[in-house]
């Protein structure tokens, strides 16, 4: 009986020693699956992509919900393991839509982004968490998305797209090798990098970039964006619809462009348009987006295992739904609008008969504009027309008379103010509305009273980052004299972002 | 003499900001003797509607660009852009283009 107890009990320790091992080896295994993924900072040579020939049991019950649609089917479900996509922007719009295409089993996704995860970010930019603060928005995207779906080749590149890589990046042979059903599995020539390109970036100089390269290399475009309440989504370049150029070829005065870190952005709203254009993106890769689009099999299909017929050769692909057209979302009313659009223009620079676009330009030059959505400094003022945050410290510690007037709309006052401040929005200045002007005026008045009679009363004018302020102190000096007493007018450069910077720290940022 | 039109026109993307933040403008076009068209209309949009920055909505005889123009819902270069002659009950939109994401 003993015995039999002791040797019991050295086969189960055994046995358990046997379990730990197994466990380690799991663990082990799954931890190198799901191991970090190299981060590129630069364009390196990728190997070629092949679709898979057939579904495991394991893609059969991942997809299962999926597959049993006959929009899709198991052929459509292969040809999306065969398709890459570069993602341009790791943002409000670049997450929702990797998240969808990893989890919808799209081969390789290319996440790029230049920029890393701030704090301000993570309402709308939702692969990101708080521990990512401060890295590489394409590696966080990217380590996100390999949590939900390990088996989709994730490739971060953490650089800015620009005319120097974007050509190299999207395809990896010359434009004259474009040859049609280049995915039917001959290699005779290389993989084109990648099949689909996904504009998610945030200003407008990327925007004609991804588009002339994408017009260049021959590839889909599908371009989504969205500000404030609003969304918009049209897939370029594609079954001879238009290119972004074809609708708007001449880029817009930069002084009209708003980006989301002026104009604000509610979450949901990019969330919306990159989900939008994940369903753009699947209906192209899976080659059956709609009836025309099923190609059988038979047609076009080589023999070989695993060859497919070519999902999207350009010039005869059926139009994806958002082909030359144009989805508008408008949040505040909950509308969706579609819009018919023209069709590619004979006469356009980059995709008509005649193109003058032949390599990449320089696009900041061609738009005026950085390729950045960060606030651009102006300069309007000179010298003598500014004080710094600091010198706008001494003036307070000495309590000299003035006047602070913070020109920012109320929406951004109630975020956070200088208690002393005036609130006149520079739109109220610039049209010079009576009421504010009587304000100002009124404010003017009490100051003469608290100063000697022979000095010009000082307003300061501040804003959130010293560029409305500079206009400010413009529309004012007209008025000084004329419809307000005579003024000496300054502004506070950097704004109230420099004052939370280098004078009170504990004054909130935006 | 042609009769006054009725038109409605939208702005979004950000255009209705020259407009006071106002999307939706149901307005009339007096009778004149021709018939009214797009680039009329455009001249009558600046005296009336717009007040402040005419330069963020009109460059010229045409609108800025940036600016998309639909026409009952389609794109205005297939309904023949500035000489489009409005009919009564014609919805007009002006939408900007965004760029942000
Ligand atoms: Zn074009």
């Amino acid at each position: 009986m003993d015995q039999d107890v002791g040797s019991l009990k050295a086969q189960l320790k055994e046995k358990e020693k046997e379990v730990a091992a197994l466990r380690a080896r799991l663990a082990q295994m799954e931890k190198s699956r799901a191991s970090v993924p190299e981060l590129h900072s630069d364009v390196a040579p990728l190997t070629p992509l092949t679709a898979k020939a057939a579904l495991s049991n394991e893609d059969i019950m991942r997809y299962s919900r999926q597959l049993l649609l006959p929009e899709l089917g198991v052929q459509g479900q292969l040809n999306l393991s065969g398709t890459s996509v570069l993602v341009v922007g790791c943002g409000g719009l670049g997450c929702p839509l990797a998240q969808y295409l990893a989890a919808a089993g799209i081969g390789r996704l290319g996440l790029l982004d230049y920029d890393e995860v701030e704090l301000s970010n993570l309402h709308r930019q939702v692969l990101h968490g708080e521990e990512n603060q401060g890295q590489a928005k394409a590696l966080s995207a990217s380590r996100a998305v390999r949590r939900l779906n390990s088996t989709v080749d994730c490739v971060p590149y953490h650089l800015q797209l620009s005319p120097e890589n974007a050509l190299e990046l999207i395809q990896q042979y010359p434009p004259e090798a474009n040859l049609p059903c280049r995915r039917l599995g001959h290699l005779d020539f290389p993989d084109p990098m990648y099949d689909i390109v996904a504009d998610c970036s945030d200003n407008v100089p990327t925007r004609y970039l991804v588009n002339d390269a994408c017009v260049l290399s021959g590839k889909p475009l599908v371009s989504a964006s969205a500000l404030r309440m609003e969304g918009q989504l049209t897939v370029y370049n594609y079954g001879g619809g238009p290119c972004y150029r074809c609708l708007y070829p001449t880029p817009p005065p930069p002084e009209t462009v708003t980006n989301c870190s002026d104009g604000g952005v509610l979450g949901v709203v990019p969330g919306i348009m990159g989900c939008f254009q994940a369903l753009e993106v699947l209906k192209i890769a899976s080659g059956r987006g709609c009836a025309a689009a099923r190609v059988a099999p038979g047609d076009m299909a080589d023999n070989s295992p695993g060859g497919l017929f070519s999902a999207f050769d350009l010039n005869q692909a059926p139009p994806a739904s958002c082909g030359q057209q144009l989805l508008m979302f408008d949040g505040q009313d909950a509308r969706f609008r579609s819009i018919r659009l023209r069709p590619k223009q004979p006469g356009c620079a980059a995709c008509g008969e005649k193109p003058s676009v032949t390599g990449l330009i320089d696009y900041e030059a061609f738009c005026g504009s950085a390729a950045t959505d960060k606030c651009q400094k102006l300069n309007l003022l000179s010298k003598d027309q500014r004080i710094t945050a600091q010198d706008y410290k001494s003036i307070l510690d000495n309590t000299e008379p003035h006047i602070l007037l913070d020109v920012r709309p109320r929406v951004e006052v109630d975020i956070c103010h200088l208690p002393f401040s005036l609130n006149i929005p520079l739109s109220s200045l610039e049209e010079r509305k009576s009421e504010h002007l009587r304000l100002l005026q009124g404010r003017i008045s009490q100051l003469k009273q608290e100063m000697a009679a022979e000095r010009r009363p000082a307003v300061y004018v501040i804003c959130k980052q010293g560029n409305d302020s500079q206009k400010a102190v413009q529309v004012l000096e007209k008025l000084s004299g004329s419809e307000v007493d005579a003024i000496t007018v300054k502004d506070v450069c950097g704004g109230l972002m420099a004052w939370a910077k280098n004078i009170d720290p504990t004054f909130p940022q935006y | 003499m042609a009769a006054p039109v009725g038109v409605h026109l939208e702005f979004g993307g950000g255009a209705e900001l020259l407009f006071n933040g106002v999307k939706e403008h149901q307005v009339t076009l007096p009778s004149q003797s021709d018939p009214w068209d797009m680039k009329q209309l455009l001249v009558w949009i600046r005296r009336n509607l717009l007040k402040e920055r005419p330069e963020l909505f009109v460059q010229g005889d045409t609108v800025r660009p940036g600016i998309l123009v639909l026409i009952n819902d389609a794109d205005w270069e297939l309904m023949g852009e500035l000489e489009y002659q409005l009919e009564d009950q014609d919805n007009i939109v002006f939408i900007s283009t965004l760029h942000g994401g």
